[in-house]
């Protein structure tokens, strides 16, 4: 039998991975700031001569929102609450503690070197796949040490039966393993020949059609494994601990596990409507994209029950709002994906600005969200102080939602304006626009969401002030909080 | 209850997610991996110039703004030419559909823009297209194309996938040497149809300007 006495867990690896959660998270934010003001002002792509372009930058942005900001933000709540609910410390492996800290130093690094590469244009061409054949080694290494992590943790766990996170950061990690390698597989051409040309360049092991399977098998899933699977993971650990209220429905957080693990991977080839790959792939593609909509309304729903007759804490506190306003952008989302998924509306909506607007309410409303009220509730537990201040989470809260808020709505606007001048034809039956026009006209839309873009950076820069605060000059708390965050 | 059990056998409920989330791939990729991996009886593949093209439009990121899918509306077939087929791909490593049209399709590009056009729309797009956003990309006509690590993939897919180049593509450097006066004949090619003095005068030493690989390789999207 376990002891009651209350384990002392040791946070070191998980306070560094939050340090860099912040900073990834703000270096993604202000290039994608800069990119959303290149497509209003093209002035502005020529601030640092050729590395300075929207095409060379936007890698750079995606690549460190998802490798950087999200995935930091994944390891970071893995080493925080991961010893909390298996009930065992970091402390008490001197092997996981050793490795937790190799871990995090070759993850920074390594995230460091990866960025460069783009910055240089040393890219293997995919999107969100774009590092070259030897970073993606260095990934894979890094991912493995997690890896370690999980399972050594999980080997000498105390509590044994797993809690619902701890199924979805597994899902995270077996599934972005099988993904990142299959879709990455490359020969590199100098080894393939006598030492001929650059040692960084790769080719695809698939080509065409198949490549581009393999690749939205994989972006969609990057997506799904990566920006829902361990979200989902994470609020279902920190709204309980958050609000003080048991989960609503065991069966239902069952019911959209197993569901949403096997449902995703079929939706992948959504990205490819309309393309040369073959109908049934692309029906399948579509109809599973509707389905996915039961296990993701699943664990939303399961979540807003959660807060059933307790939504006073909502007015209250604003972590539970964070994290509300999190699920309820994810049901945004996740209703969005499957109308755009159906082929008549991607006829209309595919290669036009509404896509964009998708995913950035999915990623700014939910995961940015999500892993900040994560940070919001493990750094007073970490440091063993009080939020610095409650007022300024309020102004934030406020300045970022507007900011997402502006950003959908100027994007389905400017989408749905797009695809529809591209089809417009006159009486006889000619088209009316030039392509030029359907550029021309964004313009007011791509301004708006260049000024969500300046807001929601800046609200991220009030929430890196307050952690830092927090940190430094929070108010010392004698013992842990044991739901509620306290906040000054 | 075997969820119940499952939660208690961590081996197991590892396994068992890589099973669920194993079906989707395999059933949606793998039946049709060797038809999509045919080409068209009339599809070459590219040149070393045009590859060495190809990689810069990797480099520089082109598909984040174009894409080379033009898809089966009348209203794209109007504008961009027939629609795409899959045997057109075949030789597409990796394969650059793009996902996103913040500018034009470029899938057939080299049926309706010229050499000169690309120059003069390279170095200033809004000289050409009044009101476009593109950046320029002036670097191009300075910067040196690596023209080795084209011909280096050539022999790579050549001999790992069978792509038919002919039998003078071999791993040796001496191969190489061999073969490098023909792509610099390639680039002449371009290059007379250019203005660019610097540019003339760079392939005329031996040197490939990345423009000139850029505009081979946009003119050979047909």
């Amino acid at each position: 039998m376990q002891s009651n006495a209350a384990l002392e867990y040791d946070y070191t690896v998980a306070k560094l991975f939050t340090y860099v959660t912040i900073l990834f998270g703000f270096l993604g934010m202000l290039v994608g700031t800069i990119l959303a003001l290149q497509l209003a002002f093209p002035e502005l792509n020529y601030l640092i001569g050729e590395y300075g372009t929207f095409s060379r930058l936007r890698p750079i942005h995606t690549n460190t929102v998802i490798f950087g900001f999200t995935v930091s933000g994944v390891f970071a709540t893995w080493y925080y609450f991961a010893q909390r609910v298996l009930k065992v410390s970091m402390a008490e492996s001197r092997f996981l503690m050793i490795m937790g800290k190799v871990h995090f130093w070759v993850y920074f690094i390594g995230a460091l070197i990866a960025t460069i590469t783009l910055v240089f244009g040393i890219s293997a061409g995919k999107e969100y796949a774009q590092y070259e054949w030897w970073v993606d080694i260095v990934i894979v290494i890094i991912w493995i040490m997690w890896g370690v992590n999980i399972f050594g943790m999980i080997g000498i766990r105390r509590e044994k039966a797993l809690y619902v996170s701890i199924w979805y950061y597994l899902a995270c990690f077996l599934g972005i393993a099988m993904l990142y390698l299959f879709n990455n597989m490359s020969i590199p051409t100098y080894f393939a020949t006598e030492g001929l040309g650059s040692i960084h360049h790769s080719v695809s092991m698939y080509s065409g059609t198949n490549d581009a399977l393999v690749q939205w098998w994989y972006g969609h899933n990057a997506v799904a494994f990566g920006f829902t699977v361990p979200i989902v993971g994470m609020i279902y650990y920190f709204l309980p601990k958050e609000s003080g209220q048991a989960i609503y429905s065991y069966k239902l957080s069952l019911l959209s596990f197993w569901g949403l693990m096997f449902v995703y991977l079929w939706a992948g080839s959504h990205h490819l409507l309309w393309s040369t790959v073959p109908d049934w792939m692309q029906t399948m593609g579509s109809a599973f994209s509707i389905v996915l909509i039961l296990p993701s309304w699943g664990s939303a729903i399961n979540m807003l029950l959660t807060m059933k007759g307790e939504w006073n804490q909502l007015a209250e506190n604003p972590l539970i709002k964070f994290m509300v306003i999190a699920s309820t952008f994810y049901m945004l989302s996740t209703i969005e994906g499957p109308i755009q998924a159906i082929k008549s509306v991607n006829a209309i909506a595919h290669f036009t600005d509404w896509i964009p607007g998708h995913v950035h309410d999915g990623v700014l409303g939910w995961v940015v969200f999500m892993i900040m009220a994560s940070l919001f509730h493990m750094t007073p537990r970490m440091f063993k102080r009080e939020i610095y201040s409650k007022k300024l989470m309020g102004i934030q809260f406020w300045m970022q939602t507007t900011a997402v808020v502006l950003y959908f709505t100027s994007m389905w606007i400017a989408g749905i304006t797009q695809g529809m001048m591209w089809r417009a034809v006159d009486e006889y039956g000619n088209l009316v626009y030039s392509f030029i026009d359907t550029v021309t006209v964004l313009h007011p839309y791509y301004v708006i969401r260049g000024v969500s873009g300046v807001l929601y950076t800046a609200g991220f820069i009030l929430f890196a002030f307050n952690i830092y605060k927090t940190i430094t000059a929070g108010r010392k708390l004698t013992e842990e909080p044991q739901f509620r965050t306290p906040m000054a | 209850m075997f969820f119940h059990w499952l939660e208690k056998n961590p081996f197991y409920f590892a396994l068992m997610i890589s099973v669920v989330i194993s079906f989707a791939g395999l059933l949606e990729i793998v039946p049709n991996f060797a038809q999509a991996a045919r080409p068209l009886s009339t599809e070459k593949p590219k040149t070393v110039l045009e590859l060495a093209g190809k990689n810069l439009y990797v480099k520089d990121n082109c598909i984040a703004c174009h894409s080379q899918m033009i898809r089966p509306f009348k209203s794209e077939t109007d504008r961009y030419g027939k629609y795409s087929l899959s045997g057109e791909y075949a030789y597409d490593r990796p394969f650059l559909w793009g996902s996103k049209r913040t500018g034009p399709d470029l899938h057939r590009v080299g049926n309706y823009r010229t050499t000169d056009w690309h120059e003069n729309h390279m170095r200033d797009p809004k000289a050409m297209v009044p009101g476009s956003i593109m950046p320029a990309y002036k670097h191009m006509f300075t910067n040196v194309a690596d023209i080795e690590s084209a011909y280096a993939e050539a022999v790579t897919v050549k001999n790992a996938f069978f792509t038919p180049y002919g039998p003078e593509f071999k791993r040796t450097r001496a191969a190489w040497e061999a073969h490098r006066p023909k792509v610099i004949a390639d680039a002449k090619k371009i290059a007379d149809d250019m203005k660019d003095e610097d540019v003339k005068k760079a392939v005329a030493n031996g040197e490939v300007p990345e423009i000139v690989a850029m505009i081979a390789y946009l003119n050979s999207l047909k």
